[in-house]
């Protein structure tokens, strides 16, 4: 790839966790990620990993250093200003799908273009059907979110984090509740999201299998990167 | 950056969240619309309460009434320094005339005041009523009628005879219905009253009037002023009160002080006259107040329940959406819109039931001096029931919206 273009970084980041007693979560994190790659990080339960990603999703605004989200400085921006910055640049897929289970897929996919109001409640709605046709769940746009199975209802919800055409998706084990053939299709949404789309992918998982085929993976130990381009053997 | 377009997405879910509790939602609806129409029923009653007790203090007591009031003796020397001689004294009431000097100057000047109705003389007299040997004792009260009329609404009193015959006939007389009973006499017959001067007249009775008050009905009678003072053997200038009647009665109180520093006589106003029943009625207000915001406030938190109830169970809505960007504004508009919702379905039917309420009331009879249920449409009342019940809707549903608005998504998606 030519011209590295950098959508995401840390500078020092570290954090604490006061609860049960202070004690040094995160130390001394440094990472970027490209426009249009597939990274992964992976460690063992406790190693801070989802840590670090909440950092990123600028959930969570409590640690020192820096955070840069397409070159804007995130770190002590406030709360209003930030939700609107992930709303806009930021898709979020879960180990669970959290989808409102009143809503039909469609309107579950529609609700964060409705937040931003870029466009007109039609334009939306054909967007949100492209978005299911792209996952393979045209045929159920009106089914209410709840009706679903699993492997569905988790593709409604990557259809939800793309409405917006975010910068960055972020996953925090995104197939830790699918099979595997479930898992595969995901995969390959991700894969063919960055290479056509050009978006980049932060997921934190445990699967070996996953992280593999991924662009880069990044590997956390007790709360330090241990490597920042790991290659599973 | 502005978004181009607004979609209501807020409410969009809020709504979701009421049609999927639609039995809790009409719970709380239901308590909202006990409450305000309680409240607006209870507070209907309770200005009909007032309406009929100043209605029935206006049948025979002015807004304000001016008069001399006794004044107690001076001592002609200030209390001494200590150590120096003392002056005894030992105040008196000063015996002089209770009557307002130059009253027709001082009834131009009071007619001359703004927001003044009614300004009317007065001439009260004790007076024995006879019939044969058999005497009662009572009032009658000197007035200009036509005036007295304006003032205290005589004619809707009158059952019998002609009001207006007092002007033409001198020694005519407005006798209450209990004293004409007792007497045996009715419109067109003659009735001897004898003054605490011992002047006697024979009246001719033009009239016969019930205030419903048993007081006044067993004692009282209207009679020409200048024939109350014949009965006190005194001149025409003789006048003891000056009755005014105001546009605002109710700051009353106001005007009887500017009248008292204008004139320099004892104005007192309605209230002051009537303390004790101005005493029950601001009991009955505190009363009914308390209670009917109670039931307002219990209904408030049957939609504070709901809405944390809805809260606790869409933690992970509220996280997602979160997350997905929604602002915590947006997310207080999501509950305090479902709140409103509940609020306003709770509000339109109490305002309906409170019709009723107020419209079946209104048709018992009661009896004595009321006669049927003091109470009708109080617009002001609903507009305050309103009002109150849709701060309190509000704040049922602000204050968990706070909370959810407060939510740690990561805490959630962690979990």
């Amino acid at each position: 790839m030519s011209a590295q273009e950098i959508v995401l970084q840390t500078k020092n980041v570290g954090k604490y966790f006061y609860d049960p007693e202070k004690f040094r979560v995160l130390n001394n994190i440094s990472i970027q990620a490209n426009k249009g790659e597939f990274l992964t990080l992976i460690g063992k339960s406790g190693s801070g990993k989802s840590t670090l990603l909440y950092l990123l999703s600028t959930m969570d605004t409590d640690y020192d250093g820096e955070i840069f989200i397409d070159d804007i400085k995130v770190t002590g921006m406030h709360q209003n200003q930030l939700a609107a910055l992930r709303n806009e640049k930021i898709g979020f897929v879960f180990q669970f799908h959290y989808l409102l289970p009143e809503f039909s897929c469609l309107k579950n996919v529609m609700i964060p273009a409705l937040r931003l109001g870029n466009y007109t409640r039609k334009e939306i709605e054909e967007r949100a059907y492209k978005k299911l046709e792209m996952l393979g769940l045209k045929d159920q746009a009106l089914k209410p979110a709840s009706k679903l199975s699993g492997g569905q209802q988790q593709r409604v919800a990557i259809a939800r984090a793309l409405i917006n055409d975010p910068k960055i998706i972020m996953g925090d084990e995104p197939t830790g509740n699918l099979d595997s053939k479930n898992t595969q299709i995901v995969f390959d949404i991700f894969k063919q999201l960055t290479r056509e789309f050009g978006q980049t992918i932060v997921a934190v998982t445990h699967d070996n299998d996953f992280a593999e085929h991924s662009d880069r993976t990044i590997v956390m130990q007790d709360g330090v990167i241990i490597d920042q381009n790991f290659k599973v053997s | 950056m502005k978004p181009k377009h607004k979609h209501n997405i807020s409410s969009e879910i809020s709504i979701s969240y009421i049609v999927t509790k639609k039995k809790l939602t009409m719970i709380a609806a239901l308590g909202v619309t006990l409450g305000i129409a309680i409240f607006v029923f209870m507070n209907s009653m309770m200005k009909g309460f007032d309406r009929t007790s100043t209605e029935g203090i206006f049948k025979t007591v002015p807004h304000i009434r001016l008069f001399k009031d006794d004044e107690t003796s001076k001592p002609l020397a200030q209390q001494i320094q200590k150590g120096e001689e003392t002056v005894i004294v030992n105040p008196r009431i000063v015996p002089e005339n209770n009557v307002l000097v130059n009253p027709n100057s001082l009834i131009a000047l009071l007619q001359h005041q703004d927001q003044v109705t009614v300004v009317t003389p007065q001439v009260n007299t004790n007076v024995f009523y006879n019939s044969g040997k058999s005497q009662i004792s009572g009032l009658s009260t000197g007035v200009n009628i036509a005036e007295a009329d304006r003032m205290f609404n005589i004619r809707s009193y009158v059952v019998e005879g002609n009001m207006d015959d007092l002007k033409s006939v001198q020694n005519g007389i407005l006798l209450v219905v209990g004293i004409a009973q007792k007497m045996n006499v009715r419109t067109g017959d003659n009735i001897t009253i004898t003054s605490s001067r011992n002047v006697i007249k024979v009246m001719k009775v033009v009239g016969l009037f019930r205030t419903n008050n048993s007081v006044t009905d067993k004692s009282r009678s209207y009679i020409n002023i200048s024939l109350a003072q014949q009965l006190l053997q005194k001149n025409s200038s003789y006048i003891t009160d000056i009755n005014v009647n105001v546009t605002e009665f109710d700051n009353a109180a106001d005007y009887a002080a500017r009248f008292s520093k204008l004139t320099g006589y004892k104005a007192e106003d309605w209230k002051a006259a009537n303390e004790t029943l101005m005493a029950a009625g601001k009991m009955r207000k505190i009363i009914i107040t308390l209670i009917s915001f109670s039931i307002l406030l219990v209904a408030g938190f049957g939609i504070y329940n709901i809405l944390n109830m809805t809260i606790s169970q869409k933690i992970n809505d509220i996280a997602i959406l979160k997350a997905m960007g929604f602002k915590g504004g947006d997310v207080i508009r999501i509950f305090v819109q479902q709140a409103l919702i509940i609020g306003m379905i709770g509000l339109a039917i109490g305002l309906l039931l409170a019709t009723v309420l107020v419209n079946v009331l209104a048709h018992v009879y009661v009896g004595g001096d009321i006669g049927y249920f003091p109470i009708r449409f109080e617009p002001s009342m609903y507009a305050r029931g309103f009002l109150f019940g849709f701060i309190i809707t509000f704040f049922a549903g602000y204050i968990p919206a706070r909370k959810a608005a407060d939510v740690d998504p990561v805490s959630i998606f962690r979990k």
